[in-house]
């Protein structure tokens, strides 16, 4: 298994010890092998995007019960780097701008530093240029676009676009899209998703987090969850994203609850 | 063949070396400071009368002045009294290999990317020549290839003292016209008691035919205490000097009190860069150098242009403002920053740009980052007088914040006393924000190295202003001078 959730309960840690820390993940569980497709679907506030920050490591969050196994090892004891290093991705709702660091050497720095923790030697520069030469024309991404500073001036559709390049770059087992479809038109929305298709294969996971199904049109899941409150309520196969773009959310959690 | 030749010439070279040095060590001059002790070095160094009548009436000045008290930055009282004066290098005793090395100096090095052969020639091992001969063999053929096509361009490039042996004429009519001895304090103290420093001329229409930091690469010199430096750039004529290094500069000496005058003839240009990088003290400041710099240039030529950039990471304490006087009309000067500190450290720098010529233009990039307890002060003074009619300024002031117990401080200071001018000044403060450092490391980065990234990213439009060789090198060491400030 690739990716192991089980019981996972977590809290958002308050800010400078104000207030009690409040519970988003409630009982957890998921399991995900390598060539499957997950899809997340849930309404606003459901702990959606919590999940993929706390399997991603992001700090504030403290996981109070239940594991996390990924390939096996317990994946909440690693730092975010060793998680990324280890084959974990993260494609943001939100892709941060870095002024003044060129795309290039942004993605080049994070490429080294994954081999570097994996003990495997840094990539040279004229391979390295070759292999994102060769990925970002399959994206269709001018290189000029690759001298410019990481995600600064970018639309939204370019800051996702620029979020697949780097998978296809890092090549990870398991991609967690978080809203990957949030705030793109329909033809952004497409390359977004052609891009994701062609990094499917059956080495690899993916774990899609979307509030709509509309998504899941171009990125066809094997598995739907759906999740509320914190855990996840019901799952199913892809007919299962139909039904809920036909009842609505009210309906699940009515049923769950 | 070749080899064994070169062996010869670097014993030759060492017998010289170190008969020298023996000879200056049975003279040093007592702690404190009197007109004797100016007499003395005067007299050590062969000086004419009038270079030590220049020395004494700066010692005079010195008496009357006040040490300022007007930065943002806080020390002890110093004794001057009970510093020395006049003392030869000492005698130090050289390792014998790299083994013999500091392993904290020589991973730095290894941090910096510099190579072996260089690792050896700035840790002073001894005898590095004998153990790399091809090493040496390079850096005496270069340098000697380098002050031939110097000589060839008609280009000077000594050490002070020996420009006012040889070039007398020259130095009487520059030294002191742009920081006359008693502008401040620490000049006045420099006036009258420097011993080291370089000193370049470079003739009309000449373009020096090298990047003077090449010359330096090689030839890693000792910095003194106080430092006299003079550079000269006549009609039409261009020069780049580079100062300092990336490897951590150790000192014996407390304070520092360096004098820089540019003088930019019509149509001249000079670009000066620094790498300052001295010991900047325990994680308290204790032991810490103290920076106390004056640096100007006087762009007397119309048309000329002066640009100094600097990165500086090093030091307890910095107090240092490179500054142009725009006098000839449509001269331009510039002043690109860099300015980090961590710890205890405390910076205190910025420029004066003075306008007074026509048309003439200045732009101020300046980025300062503090982390740990540090302050970190920006001081800058743009002056528009009355008849520079067309002048123009833009300043940007950036600070970076890291951590909470850091301060970032930003003190314009403008006048313009003619309506016919445009000054602009920008300012940001920021804090590396937590998303920036996640989405780093979530890509597999680790925090140091995230903010190493970031941190240069933020000084990036500074960092393209110094020499390409410098750049990377610049760039580890950004990375180095922040390491323990997060986490």
């Amino acid at each position: 298994m690739l990716l192991e959730v089980k019981d996972l309960r977590a809290v958002v840690r308050p800010e400078e010890d104000e207030g009690e820390a409040k519970e988003i993940i409630k009982g957890l569980s998921l399991s995900l092998d390598r060539g499957e497709v997950h899809a997340i679907m849930g309404p606003n506030g459901s702990g959606k995007s919590t999940l993929s920050h706390v399997l991603a490591g992001k700090p504030g969050y403290e996981v109070t019960d239940g594991e996390v196994l990924f390939d096996g090892e317990n994946l909440l004891e690693l730092e975010p780097e060793e998680r990324a290093a280890k084959g974990l991705f993260l494609a943001m709702q939100y892709p941060v701008e870095i002024p003044g660091v060129p795309y290039m050497q942004f993605l080049k720095v994070a490429l080294n530093s994954q081999r570097k923790l994996r003990g495997e030697d840094e990539l040279s520069t004229p391979d390295f240029m070759r292999l994102v030469r060769e990925k970002a024309q399959a994206l269709g991404i001018s290189m000029d676009m690759l001298k410019r500073p990481v995600n600064v001036g970018f639309s939204g559709g370019e800051k996702k676009r620029m979020e697949v390049l780097q998978m296809a770059v890092l090549e990870p087992k398991l991609c967690v899209l978080d809203e990957i479809d949030s705030g793109l038109d329909i033809d952004a929305l497409k390359v977004v998703a052609e891009g994701v298709n062609a990094l499917r294969g059956p080495r690899r996971g993916f774990l899609v987090i979307t509030h709509y199904q509309r998504l899941l049109d171009y990125i066809e899941p094997d598995h739907v969850h759906i999740m509320a409150n914190g855990r996840i309520i019901r799952s199913g196969g892809p007919e299962l994203a139909h039904e809920l773009e036909r009842e609505g959310y009210a309906a699940f959690v009515e049923d769950a609850a | 063949m070749a080899d064994q030749d070169t062996i010869r010439q670097v014993e030759e070279l060492k017998k010289y070396k170190y008969g020298f040095e023996t000879e200056i060590e049975t003279e040093k001059a007592p702690k404190g400071l009197n007109e004797d002790i100016i007499r003395f070095i005067s007299a050590k160094k062969g000086e004419p009368e009038w270079m030590l009548e220049w020395r004494l009436e700066a010692y005079r000045q010195w008496l009357k002045m006040e040490e300022p008290r007007w930065a943002k930055v806080r020390y002890e009282p110093i004794d001057y009294q009970d510093l020395y004066y006049y003392a030869a290098p000492k005698q130090q005793k050289k390792p014998k290999s790299l083994d013999e090395v500091d392993p904290r100096l020589l991973e730095t090095y290894e941090k910096l990317g510099i190579p072996l052969k260089e690792q050896m020639v700035l840790a002073g091992v001894e005898g590095a020549p004998k153990v790399a001969v091809d090493a040496v063999f390079d850096s005496v053929s270069v340098a000697t290839t380098f002050r031939e096509e110097l000589e060839k361009a008609g280009v000077i490039f000594c050490p002070i003292s020996e420009a006012i042996q040889k070039y007398p004429d020259l130095v009487r009519k520059y030294l002191g016209s742009v920081v006359p001895p008693g502008d401040n304090f620490f000049a006045a103290l420099n006036s009258a008691v420097f011993t080291d420093g370089s000193f370049v001329y470079v003739p009309k229409g000449v373009r020096c035919p090298m990047e003077l930091s090449t010359y330096f690469r090689i030839n890693e010199k000792k910095t003194g205490q106080f430092e006299r430096t003079l550079i000269i750039v006549d009609e039409g004529g261009y020069v780049s000097y580079l100062e300092g290094c990336t490897a951590p500069a150790r000192s014996e000496h407390q304070l520092h009190a360096a004098v820089v005058e540019l003088i930019a003839e019509k149509d001249a240009e000079i670009k000066y860069s620094t790498v300052q990088n001295w010991y900047p003290g325990d994680e308290e400041g204790r032991g810490g150098v103290y920076n106390f710099v004056t640096k100007r240039a006087d762009c007397r030529g119309d048309n000329s242009k002066v640009s100094w950039t600097q990165v500086e990471t090093g030091s307890a304490i910095t107090w240092k403002y490179p500054s142009c006087l725009l006098r000839g009309d449509n001269s331009v000067g510039e002043f690109y920053s860099i300015a980090i500190s961590n710890n205890a450290q405390q910076v205190d720098s910025g420029t004066k740009m003075v306008h007074l010529g026509k048309n003439t233009k200045s732009r101020i990039i300046s980025k300062g980052i503090s982390a740990g307890k540090s302050q970190n002060t920006y001081r800058g003074l743009v002056s528009i007088h009355r008849k520079a009619h067309g002048a123009r300024n833009f300043t940007q002031c950036d600070s970076l914040l890291i951590g909470g117990e850091c301060g970032a401080h930003t003190v314009p200071y403008i006048q313009a006393k003619t309506p016919h001018a445009k000054v602009e000044h920008e300012a940001t403060t920021s804090k590396i924000a937590e998303d920036q450092l996640f989405y780093l490391r979530a890509r597999g980065i680790p925090e140091e190295e995230a903010v190493a990234l970031i941190v240069n990213g933020f000084v990036r439009e500074v960092i393209q202003k110094l020499p390409m060789e410098f750049m990377a090198e610049t760039q580890r060491l950004i990375g180095i001078s922040l390491e323990g400030s997060v986490g």
